[in-house]
């Protein structure tokens, strides 16, 4: 039984691999100017939809935008200098896909009064929507909420742990209301 | 609907039920300098239910670390038997209850005892309370408050509740237990965190944060009926309640206005939020002040302190100044002391300020301190910790001399929140 599965499995996870081209990064390729219409465009997407039902580009491994978490100091919420380019082209995406919304969830490490966190993981999501917006996403596209210290990625103690977990992360939601939140 | 959440509260407390390993157990870790003696004859009448009396009695006054036991072996009274003062004096007790547990005509059970001064040789008075068979440790409770009240002056507080969420197996459960930790029930079981539990001013209701829809929303929470409400679920961050003195009211954070800032809120859920604070960093955790002023927690100066405001918003005064890092102020009901949470060398410590001298004092020696929570007699101060890597809660009393440490053998205990005097 498993020996029929799996290399059944295996061919469809190669053919998937070798057949499907991997999007163009927007920043990349040569996008056709569509904007000039003045009208808003609603974007059709065929095809390159992962399992979430998000383009591939938001997901892909290889792509920049599936890189989607900002990382802070302690005790602060000031985006980085560092982060500027990643939070462009995120900005970038929404201005060109403005059916697209994200969450943006803010993450604090375990120490210190977890309300204080709270507000501190709200401060630092609201440092990238703040960015998002300024780089032209608009304000009903981006939502921004606090998980605190209640949700670490990296449940360890220790300061590897600590600053993977004083982040904030950026989730995509098709038009459809398909997505990761 | 209805149907529907009444069954899956009912699941829930099956789940609760199973995990009913999450019982606190509590270590004495410490005890006052000048402890009373004082014996507690064993309590006469039906033997079963007086055994159960007694050794609530007497494990709520050692655990307070005020009293000192005096051995009763041999003495058989109940509280009309003569007492032999002098006898007890050799003995070395100061004070002596004695009673019984009997059975009434309808089949209940009453505790009655009288308290001694057996220095004065004078009866201290007495009490009757009755009950049923599954509030006998109830009775104790109630006793052992009308001793310590007698000997020490100051009301007990060991008939209240508390309430701390235990971290076990991937679920969050929100339970209430006697004040010695015993008879854990749970109010609420999620897959998500919950956090913030205070008690409303008349002990019937909880509110909490709760992240059970994926972000932080703030319920009101009944306890008899499990009955809740949403106060606050607006866009962004809803957390950090806080009861005012009538019940009526609640200061909540909210980030709807882009920044966590402090608002008034109705308790039934009603009306539109009416902001207090007004400043561009974090303002949060608020508490009212038994005069009906918000001490609350804010960065507005660079580092998170404590700060003061009247009731109505205006008027703030910055209240810490020691240290870059000091939060959760927490204002005893007797309007003396502010406890709060330091970071001193990089670790969390529970202090206490004298707020008419502004005095700061550092009352423990741990690393990760958390959430404080003054008893009403404003004594003993609860507060979360770790040791060994895992969550327990710690009683501490506001001059740092008696500790007591609850933990639970299966989970995370944490947030915990001392309820008002019950009625």
């Amino acid at each position: 039984m498993n020996k029929l599965i799996i290399p059944a499995l295996l061919s469809a996870l190669i053919l998937g691999c070798s057949t499907t081209p991997l999007p163009e990064d927007s920043a990349g390729g040569a996008p056709v100017e569509s904007r000039s219409g003045g009208g808003t465009v609603a974007p059709v997407v065929t095809g390159d939809l992962d399992a979430s039902g998000l383009p591939r580009v938001l997901t892909d491994p290889k792509s920049k935008l599936a890189q989607r978490s900002v990382y802070f100091d302690l005790d602060r919420y000031e985006v980085k200098g560092e982060y500027q380019d990643l939070i462009a082209s995120h900005a970038k995406y929404l201005v060109d896909n403005r059916g697209f919304k994200v969450l943006i969830q803010g993450n604090t490490d375990e120490r210190g009064s977890r309300e204080y966190n709270l507000s501190l993981g709200q401060k630092r999501a609201d440092a990238v929507k703040r960015s998002l917006v300024l780089l032209g996403a608009r304000e009903d596209q981006v939502e921004s909420v606090s998980l605190g210290e209640e949700k670490p990625k990296n449940p360890g103690s220790g300061e590897a742990a600590w600053s993977e977990n004083r982040r904030a992360d950026i989730l995509y939601r098709a038009a459809d209301g398909r997505g990761e939140f | 609907m209805q149907r529907i959440s009444r069954r899956l509260f009912l699941i829930c407390s099956l789940l609760a039920a199973t995990l009913a390993q999450a019982q606190l157990s509590i270590e004495i870790t410490g005890a006052g300098a000048n402890r009373i003696p004082v014996a507690i004859a064993d309590l006469a009448g039906d033997s079963t239910a007086a055994r159960i009396v007694t050794a609530t009695v007497r494990s709520d006054l050692e655990r307070s670390g005020l009293f000192k036991l005096v051995d009763t072996a041999g003495a058989a009274l109940d509280e009309n038997s003569p007492v032999n003062h002098a006898d007890w004096k050799a003995r070395g007790a100061d004070a002596l209850a004695a009673g019984s547990v009997v059975r009434t005509a309808d089949g209940r059970l009453e505790a009655r005892f009288r308290l001694y001064d057996t220095q004065k040789s004078v009866s201290l008075g007495g009490a009757a309370y009755l009950t049923g068979t599954e509030q006998l440790r109830v009775a104790g409770h109630r006793i052992a408050d009308f001793i310590y009240e007698k000997l020490t002056g100051e009301k007990g507080v060991f008939s209240t509740r508390i309430a701390y969420v235990v971290k076990s197996r991937g679920q969050f459960l929100l339970q209430i237990a006697d004040a010695d930790g015993q008879g854990a029930a749970t109010a609420l079981t999620s897959p998500e965190p919950i956090i913030s539990p205070t008690w409303s001013p008349d002990g019937s209701q909880l509110a909490y944060v709760s992240f059970e829809k994926k972000k932080p929303i703030v319920y009101v929470h009944s306890l008899a009926s499990g009955r809740r409400h949403i106060v606050a679920n607006l866009k962004g961050s809803n957390s950090a309640p806080a009861w005012s003195a009538d019940g009526r009211r609640l200061a909540v954070v909210l980030s709807k206005d882009g920044n966590s800032q402090i608002y008034l809120v109705n308790a039934d859920g009603s009306g539109a939020p009416q902001r207090l604070t007004n400043s561009s960093g974090i303002d949060t955790e608020p508490r009212f002040a038994p005069d009906g002023s918000i001490y609350f927690t804010s960065d507005r100066g660079g580092s998170p302190q404590l700060y003061r405001m009247n009731a109505g918003g205006g008027e703030v005064q910055r209240v810490s100044f020691e240290g870059s890092y000091n939060v959760s102020p927490r204002p005893s009901a007797d309007g003396k002391t502010l406890a709060f949470i330091t970071r001193r060398d990089g670790r969390f410590q529970l202090a206490v300020m004298d707020l008419a001298s502004r005095q700061v004092q550092v009352l423990t020696d741990s690393n990760k301190d958390e959430s404080p929570s003054f008893a009403p007699n404003s004594r003993m101060i609860l507060i979360a910790t770790e040791i060994g890597g895992r969550g327990v809660l710690s009683a501490v009393s506001s001059d740092g001399r008696i500790k007591q440490r609850l933990s639970v053998a299966a989970g995370d205990v944490r947030e915990p929140a001392w309820g008002p005097f019950s009625k």
